[in-house]
């Protein structure tokens, strides 16, 4: 094993310069100077517009498309279809992916691409798609997780058959991709112990991750067979090996730029445009540049499953809760990919249960296939999982943060999925959230208040950087994670503490797939961690090689040198009198000693910290129209350590936001045609400045003691509690708690009349 | 090919002229004729507020306006907020508060927010909400936006 992961050297006692304020980012001078270069932002030289044919029916047979009329449009330079494309068998991972770019046999959805024009001008493209000629079977479709998993419903994939599934069923023809059992325990048991139990059924509706930025490519196939490709993405090494396997190009010919990302949250881990630039240039013979419309983005990229959770849990008077099973359903989009497994795994870990049955369906559906979202699949079975606690505290009268805290897991915790935790800081984010000014306030007249919790495993995984010094004394970082929020700047500051720099003498920049070896996507909460360590392990190896270079100047044994507060020294009086060397005393000499001074690092990164969080919101519910508005925020979560508290910050706030909107608002809405009928800003609603209030937040620092500075994850903690907070507020303040996402005003002004007539809530 | 039109417009105080098609917007030429791709597109239909500039001094989403509108106009955007090396203190409030995370709501949240603070010197804080809900920004939650707005609108008071 990699030393470093062995050996982080995380010390409590350490006290920073750096670590743990907030300087300017580097990267945000360009950004508000509008100087900074977006994907949409890049031009080559005779760079073409490429522009793509999107099927109108949600689910046909692909039978017949002829290019010919549209070829004759002046300014047409290539148009590619199904034909273009190496055939790759289906139900495979390349047969799926090559599938999703362009459609073969069938389209799957509504907007699926069925061919693609590159042209002078976007008129002359747009001019030429309405005259390709598509010849369709349409066929019956099915968007409904639920209504797919039934015997009646139509087929997706003849081929498909339930992986998991025992029994005659196994055997036909389905929608269901994956039966997932997961459980400890004797769940019936469980329930004989129960002094009270309760149950429901919670469905969340598909939404789509928001980001600002359109999704946006430029690519160049050379003469020579050479791909340089410009685009936004989390994964820029992931696109390039599927590239490779679908476009049967070889890697080292595939060299791919990421631009500045103007947010993804999990929907920028999947490409959509990239292969085809990719094959239109190839035929066109220039660059050519393509970008999505807002449409385009909603009606075919990455949402997020949609869900069905059925879940019974019991506790006893004493608020220990004694068993827990349940039935979740989620859906993909044609292909599987959804990362349901998470679900099962995070739902409950975060209490110490000893009695838990987990079953879970991944469902194929006519819709774009889903792609991350923040903890992917785990917010929507939270609001099921916290509700119910939230229940059962109630019935029971206790305090929702006691019950919570009775069942709060520590240090040595053995999950379900069978991880077992080092030093975690649930209890503590929990006692934090009991102290804090949000909680201790009385809840104000007219308003009602939730709280729920969240976890998220944070992830490490393979990870590469470079960090280079230059004769100058400065340093530059060379990072494979992409920065979706600010992270240049934490390993800019990550290296200049361990380094003993101002942080203002490091820049980090984004390499290239040629540059530096193999990064897994970034995603799963990992980066400041796994390119943290990265960053220290190189810094660490410079500092290695900056004692040895001071030993050469003062021809002294290696041994004889130390390295402390960015000096290199003597160890002792007995090495000998000698003035210390700054790092740029050394580098300003490299050229004499043995050359330039690197620090280069790459490992399969382990040791990532577990995240929790707790959420408490105040809401106000209008009784006469069921609009509920959002009164007070607060976001409890452990950061481990924060590198810079105003991005920690951000994160939680910009998570907060988020989770309110697919609370109160954001949901996809399908017409009995299939066709997505809210594809834009304006009927797809996402919180605006005036929905929200000031999101307050607390930083819990319980370190990790497998990163040398403590940190955790922080990305994606903050989504998982957010409905669920929401949910049980809403229900305290109408007498029923909502279990259908979203919580919008038609749907909690029908439960307050049920409430009313039930007597749970006074007649208005 | 449809005929193309001639426009001359004063961006940022200096005079361009571009060749346009009858559908083309102030955004499509300000980005793909002028090369100023400091204001961006983040829906086309409005929505977004990514694409704001002032045209003749009123702030307007460049995607909502056909290039030939703008013909004589004089347009401000992102490019020109600083003078010279001094920053607009919006700016400098948005870099000192992390207003922004992946930037790419940036350039419309200042040009909207200069807007309401040269119409509007104190606003509160549900003012400057209001005055900025028709910018979307999926990051940052608004928050640090909301208190960069306050912030630099206190400093430009000389608050
Ligand atoms: S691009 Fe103009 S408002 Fe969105
Ligand atoms: S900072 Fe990313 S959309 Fe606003």
């Amino acid at each position: 094993m990699t030393t470093i992961l062995k050996k982080p050297g995380f010390n409590p006692d350490r006290k920073y310069k750096i670590i743990g304020t907030s300087p300017v980012k580097h990267d945000g001078f360009d950004k508000v100077t509008g100087r900074a270069k977006f994907a949409a932002d890049a031009f080559l030289p005779g760079m073409l517009v490429g522009k793509v044919l999107r099927s109108p029916h949600p689910h046909a047979i692909l039978k017949r498309i002829d290019t010919t009329q549209a070829s004759k449009v002046p300014g047409v330079k290539a148009i590619i279809t199904r034909d273009d494309f190496p055939e790759i068998k289906q139900g495979t991972g390349g047969g799926d992916m090559t599938r999703l770019a362009m459609a073969r046999e069938k389209v799957y959805w509504e907007g699926h691409p069925v061919a693609a024009v590159a042209a002078t001008s976007e008129s002359a493209a747009k001019k030429a798609l309405k005259l390709i000629e598509v010849e369709y079977e349409v066929l019956p479709h099915v968007i409904d997780p639920v209504e797919a998993m039934s015997p009646d419903a139509p087929i997706l994939h003849d081929y498909m058959r339930t992986k998991g599934a025992k029994g005659p069923d196994a055997e036909k023809p389905t929608n269901v991709v994956e039966r997932h059992a997961l459980g400890i325990g004797d769940v019936d048991k469980g329930f004989a112990e129960a002094d009270v139990i309760v149950e429901g059924t919670f469905d969340t509706k598909p939404m789509h991750q928001g980001y600002i930025e359109l999704q946006s490519c430029v690519a160049n196939y050379s003469d020579d067979g050479q791909v340089d490709l410009w685009c936004c993405t989390q994964a820029p090494w992931v696109y390039r090996d599927r590239l490779t396997e679908i476009l049967k190009i070889e890697s080292s010919k595939i060299r791919i730029q990421q631009s500045e990302l103007g947010g993804g949250f999990g929907g920028k881990t999947t490409f959509y445009l990239e292969p085809l630039s990719v094959v239109l240039s190839r035929k066109a013979k220039c660059p050519v540049k393509m970008t999505l419309t807002r449409v385009e983005v909603m009606r075919a990229t990455g949402p997020v499953s949609g869900t069905q959770s059925t879940i019974k849990m019991g506790c006893k008077k004493d608020g220990t809760i004694v068993a827990v099973d349940s039935t979740l359903v989620f859906q993909t989009g044609p292909y599987t990919g959804s990362a349901f497994t998470n679900a099962p795994q995070a739902m409950l870990t975060r209490y110490d249960l000893k009695n838990v049955r987990t079953v879970s369906y991944e469902v194929v559906s006519n819709r774009p296939k889903v792609s991350s979202f923040r903890a992917p699949c785990v917010p929507q079975v939270v609001f099921g999982v916290e509700g119910l606690i939230d229940e059962l505290a109630t019935k029971i009268g206790m305090d929702p943060i006691e019950m919570r805290l009775k069942n709060a897991i520590v240090e040595g915790h053995k999950t379900i999925y069978g991880e077992t935790f080092n030093r975690i800081g649930f209890v503590e984010t929990l006692e934090a959230a009991k102290a804090c000014d949000h909680y201790r306030a009385p809840v104000p007249k007219g308003q009602a208040r939730g709280i729920a919790c969240g976890f998220w495993f944070n992830r490490g995984g393979e990870t590469t950087g470079s960090m280079n010094l230059a004769p100058d004394g400065t340093v530059t970082i060379t990072l494979g994670t992409a920065d979706v929020a600010g992270s240049r700047m934490s390993m800019a500051m990550m290296a200049a503490e361990e380094l003993g720099i101002p942080v203002d003498r490091v820049r980090a920049v984004l390499a290239d797939t040629h540059s530096l070896g193999y990064n897994r996507v970034t995603a799963g909460s990992r980066t400041t961690f796994s390119s943290g360590i990265i960053v220290v392990d190189s810094a660490r190896k410079i500092i290695t090689e900056l004692c040895r270079r001071a030993a050469k100047i003062w021809n002294v044994p290696e041994e004889g040198v130390v390295f402390e507060d960015g000096v290199c020294r003597p160890a002792s009086s007995n090495v000998g009198e000698f003035e210390p060397l700054s790092i740029k005393d050394i580098a300003h000499k490299t050229t004499y000693t043995m050359g330039s001074i690197s620090g280069h690092s790459e490992m399969n990164v382990t040791g990532a910290g577990p995240g929790f969080a707790v959420h408490i919101v105040d809401v106000e519910v209008d009784k006469e129209t069921g609009l509920t508005s959002v009164k007070r925020y607060t976001i409890i979560e452990d950061a481990g350590k924060a590198i810079s508290p105003a991005q920690v910050e951000g994160q939680f706030q910009g998570a907060a936001v988020q989770g309110i909107g697919w609370a109160l608002n954001e949901e996809y809405v399908y017409g009995s045609d299939g066709r997505l009928q809210n594809p834009g800003f304006l009927d797809y609603r996402m919180p605006v400045a005036s929905d929200v209030p000031m999101i307050d937040t607390v930083i819990v620092e319980v370190p990790n003691p497998k990163h040398p500075f403590g940190l955790r994850g922080v990305g994606e903690v903050p989504l998982t509690p957010a409905m669920a907070a929401i949910g049980n507020a809403i229900g305290h303040a109408i007498g029923i708690r909502p279990r259908s996402l979203p919580m919008s005003p038609p749907k909690v002004l029908a439960i307050i009349e049920e409430a009313r007539a039930r007597g749970v809530l006074p007649a208005g | 090919m449809s005929k193309k039109h001639h426009i001359t417009t004063i961006v940022n105080g200096d005079e361009y002229e571009a060749l346009c098609e009858t559908r083309h917007t102030l955004l499509d030429v300000l980005r793909d004729e002028l090369r100023l791709t400091g204001t961006k597109e983040g829906c086309a239909t409005g929505d977004c507020g990514a694409c704001s500039v002032m045209m003749d001094g009123r702030l307007v989403c460049s995607c909502l306006v056909l290039a030939v509108e703008a013909d004589g106009k004089s347009i401000d955007t992102i490019e020109g907020m600083a003078s010279g090396n001094e920053l607009h203190p919006l700016q400098t409030k948005f870099l000192e508060l992390n207003g922004l995370q992946c930037g790419i709501c940036t350039p419309g949240f200042l040009i909207a927010a200069r807007a309401l603070l040269e119409r509007n010197p104190d606003p509160t804080e549900s003012e400057a909400r209001y005055w900025l809900a028709g910018n979307l920004c999926r990051c940052t939650g608004y928050d640090k936006i909301i208190r960069a707005v306050l912030s630099a609108a206190a400093e430009m008071r000389g608050a």
